[in-house]
């Protein structure tokens, strides 16, 4: 191990920006790294957590020499890179785990033709689930589609890696998968970075029985993509990118990712073979590695996917005995995990114990535009399918109003089969934000409208991909830099597609957006209900005239702690019985939903109030 | 915390905790340490608990601190910091903000109005804990010019526990302030660094005065009873009463009248008595319960 070189005091001054070790997150590290590598096209869609790469890269490029986009989706996001690539330019597609699923059919494709230039898919997977619906595990589509795997511990190798990925993708004609996970991604390290490359000019030829996959071209480049793999898996055996660390050889670990970190950290002293470049697997230097060591270990995070192929490769190897194939690694659990192996001692010291604490689950926004529209649905006995984003939230206590949430775009077609199904209690209404909406949801309304069946579709618009920060998408009349763009329409493309019952409402209007979605529900066909309003803190934070209790007329009904407002908690004061409200000023942003539901007009405007210049 | 070190900064969404662990991050990379950070984003974001493990030395590689491996816990609210006692190392210092941010989920006993936040019972922490630094940091930052600055009285506070230089802080500080914030944040920062622990544990506490009854009941000690007239009852045409139920105890029933659904979630407050036009339900305190 090469110990990063200790940078000088005020390294981070910036003074020589090009050689300076600065503190990146891998997302940066990675833009930086594609940056430097002369990237010439890159997109993705925003998902947690890789949504920084994209942002940063256009941060590191104000001349604009890359073309960067939010796609509509992953797919188109990988089409885009991929057809760049083609072009001869090198190219980038960002996405997180789950979004590869939906890219996966030009993924799994695009190893089949190749590109001209280097195309690097990076798959920021999350263990965890900190911010996603599974934790499946991106490796394995290294192995599906038989490309490189390239797996990053830190921030410098993310930059370091994304370099190679590029040169690696060239010289074997084959797109590359950067695999992060969220740990890699988020956390921040020390960075070096290199000189720019020197990178050839674009240029597309025409080459059918590379590029059309036609049943006959598809068979031969069938053959291509095996025997690409053999070469790729001779390269592994001696790419820089895997390396063995010899320290005592009574116990080696083979690991790869952020799992290496905390092997180093909680085994300072074992031997260890690190696997940056996991697949195709350098199977003779695991051996090799085996044969020298007393005994073997695989720690990996989720899948035992090194496990599995080394013990299918004959070497006797032990992993997920010890080590969680669930939820992310953590520092303590290596740490058990050694213990339990018998490689550490039984810890005698002992953590302080936790007090009793509050929950603190996420919550909508104080004023988020999308609390109204569920508590009608909720109102309504509505069966709610549900669809990713903020509004996910509203599954959750006290709005409790969605049934169903899986996959991006879902929602929409998910409604049609509960539809279908018969067995509803209730009206059922698929609830999906605008840019999932416009992600994937278009194909399934295109469905409903076909095939005639009566559902209601309540599109959340706040003009923006709210859950993951704030991105742009094709309804928002903006780009990833924050220029102006051509802004889709979401009611005239809903009637383009056929739907005669659309309405728009503002979802501040508590009765208006009742009435709508109720008649919406009572129309016997496709309906669609847009509710319009702004995010309350992108692309502007909306901080209007908050609101105040007034404490005689409030009756303790608890009808706005309904509302889950962030903003509205208990005060000192009881009415009958039950505990008096109060709004913090300093969170209210005056979108008056408290007031409307409030009975006895306890609600008020806080006097003595200025908006702030 | 001399040569290497493990500081888990924690708070809410909106504390400013990211932004203060880059200044520390920073900090520590001035004075010429290695360093790695990670925090969680994406959900956390959205009200939730917000934490940041930053750790230095020679050679950093974990991005996550062990359990019981914090050389310091800075918690910019009193039930993080609560929550992340096991994180801290035996005898290390919890610095923690006394200001407290109830999470509106606190507020759901509506039966007995008992708040699920957790009492501030400074001394048993101390008892605990041993090296607790906590200030009323809302009160400190309010007191030089800004309530957003809370985060640089803490980090005041932090300031005196590491072995990075004074100068390093206040570049740092400076250089990661919001616009048009840095001087207020450097006040803030210099009045957290002013105060001297552990006198001022306590006398903060104090000066907090009194604060909300946490685990207080007042609630009535019989349930309620819903009784719908349904001579009067015009069942789904209205509906108001179901409507207006913050407790959604009330439906309409297979007769097209107003039923209790659920007896058990009613809290008494007769918005349905007082809003039905029809005068068709009475919400009374029942008195077989009321004997008991």
């Amino acid at each position: 191990m090469l110990p990063h070189p200790a940078p000088s005091p005020g390294a981070l001054t910036g003074h020589d920006e090009r050689t300076a070790a600065r503190l990146l997150s891998g997302n940066e590290a990675i833009a930086h790294a594609a940056h430097q590598a002369g990237v010439r096209v890159a997109a993705g869609y925003p998902g947690t957590p890789s949504t920084e790469i994209l942002e940063a890269l256009v941060r590191l490029d104000p001349e604009r020499a890359v073309y960067v986009e939010w796609s509509t989706n992953e797919k188109v996001a990988l089409d885009i890179a991929l057809g760049a690539a083609m072009g001869g330019a090198r190219a980038l597609a960002v996405m997180k785990h789950v979004g590869l699923n939906v890219a996966a059919d030009t993924f799994l494709t695009a190893a089949y033709t190749g590109a001209r230039a280097g195309l690097v898919v990076v798959s920021a997977d999350d263990p965890g689930m900190h911010s996603s619906q599974n934790e499946q595990d991106n490796r394995l589509y290294a192995r599906f589609a038989a490309v490189p795997l390239l797996e990053p511990a830190d921030s410098q190798e993310a930059h370091d890696f994304t370099r190679a990925a590029f040169e690696l993708g060239e010289r074997f004609d084959v797109p590359v998968l950067l695999r992060t996970t969220t740990r890699v991604s988020h956390a921040r390290g020390r960075v070096r970075s290199g000189p720019p490359a020197a990178v050839a000019a674009p240029g597309f030829t025409r080459d059918p029985a590379k590029f059309v996959m036609l049943p006959g071209h598809a068979r031969g480049r069938r053959r291509v993509v095996l025997e690409r793999l053999e070469a790729l898996a001779a390269e592994a055996e001696r790419s820089p990118l895997n390396r063995v660390e010899w320290r005592d050889e009574r116990l080696g670990v083979v690991t790869s990712g952020i799992a290496y970190s905390y092997v180093r950290e909680v085994l300072p002293d074992a031997s260890v073979l690190k696997l940056g470049w996991s697949h195709p697997l350098p199977v003779e230097l695991v051996r090799e590695f085996a044969g020298r060591v007393g005994h073997l270990l695989v720690v990996e995070e989720l899948e035992p996917v090194l496990e599995e192929a080394l013990r299918a490769a004959g070497v006797p190897v032990e992993g997920k005995r010890y080590f969680p194939r669930e939820g992310e690694l953590t520092p303590d659990l290596v740490r058990r995990g050694f213990r339990a192996a018998g490689w550490l001692p039984e810890e005698p010291r002992r953590p302080l114990a936790a007090p009793t604490t509050a929950p603190r689950p996420p919550v909508l926004c104080p004023g988020c535009p999308h609390v109204a529209p569920f508590l009608a649905l909720r109102e309504m006995g509505a069966v709610v399918a549900g669809d990713i984003g903020c509004y996910t939230l509203a599954a959750t206590s006290p709005l409790a109003a969605m049934d169903t949430t899986v996959a991006m775009g879902s929602s929409i077609g998910m409604a049609i089969g509960l539809a279908r199904s018969g067995g509803t209690p209730g009206p059922v209404v698929a609830a999906i934000g605008d840019s999932t909406f416009l992600h994937a949801g278009l194909p399934a309304l295109a469905d409903a409208v076909c095939n005639r069946t009566r559902v209601t579709v309540l599109v959340l618009d706040n003009g923006t991909t709210a859950m993951t920060g704030g991105q742009p998408h094709p309804a928002s009349g903006a780009t990833i830099r924050g220029e102006a763009a051509p802004r889709i329409d979401l009611a005239a493309l809903c009637r383009a597609l056929g739907v005669d019952a659309v309405a728009v409402v503002d979802p501040y209007d508590v009765a208006a957006t009742s009435r709508a979605l109720q008649q919406a529900a009572a129309h016997p066909g496709v309906s669609v209900v847009i509710t319009t309003r702004p995010c309350v803190e992108v692309p502007t934070k909306v901080r209007d005239h908050p609101f105040t209790v007034v404490e005689a007329p409030c009756i303790a009904c608890q009808a706005c702690m309904n509302l889950g407002c962030p903003s509205i908690t208990w005060s000192a004061s009881w009415f009958d019985g039950r505990r008096r409200v109060q709004i913090d000023a300093a969170t209210c942003t005056g979108c008056t939903v408290c007031a409307q539901v409030c009975p006895t007009e306890a609600m008020v405007p806080l006097p003595d109030w200025s908006p702030r210049r | 915390m001399r040569e290497r070190g493990s500081i888990l900064l924690v708070g809410v969404g909106g504390q400013g905790v990211v932004l203060a662990s880059a200044v520390v991050a920073d900090v520590a990379l001035r004075a010429g340490f290695d360093v790695k950070q990670s925090e969680v984003h994406g959900m956390s974001q959205r009200g939730g608990v917000v934490s940041s493990h930053l750790r230095f030395g020679p050679e950093v590689f974990s991005p996550l601190i062990e359990t019981g491996g914090a050389d310091a816990v800075v918690a910019m609210e009193w039930n993080e910091g609560l929550r992340s006692l096991p994180a801290l190392a035996p005898g290390a210092p919890l610095v923690v903000n006394l200001h407290r941010v109830v999470p509106p989920g606190a507020c759901r006993d509506r039966h007995t109005g008992h708040w699920g936040y957790p009492a501030v019972v400074l001394e048993a922490v101390v008892a605990q804990v041993g090296d607790v630094r906590a200030c009323d940091a809302l009160g400190l930052a309010r007191a030089v010019g800004s309530a957003k600055a809370q985060n640089s009285v803490l980090l005041g506070v932090l300031s005196t526990l590491t072995p990075f230089p004074e100068a390093a802080w206040r570049a740092s500080l400076a250089a990661h302030a919001p616009r048009g914030t840095a001087e207020a944040n450097a006040r803030a920062f210099e009045a957290g660094r002013a105060l001297e622990f552990p006198r001022e544990t306590f006398a903060q506490a104090a000066r907090m005065g009194a604060l909300p009854d946490g685990e207080a009941v007042h609630a009535r000690a019989w349930p309620p009873a819903v009784a719908i007239d349904e001579g009067w009852c015009k069942g789904e045409a209205c509906s108001i009463c179901v409507r207006v139920c913050p407790e959604r105890c009330l439906a309409i029933g297979p007769a097209d009248r107003a039923v209790i659904a659920q007896p058990g979630a009613c809290t008494g407050c007769r918005l349905c008595e007082l809003l039905c036009p029809d005068f068709a339900v009475t919400v009374t305190e029942a008195e077989a319960s009321r004997a008991r």
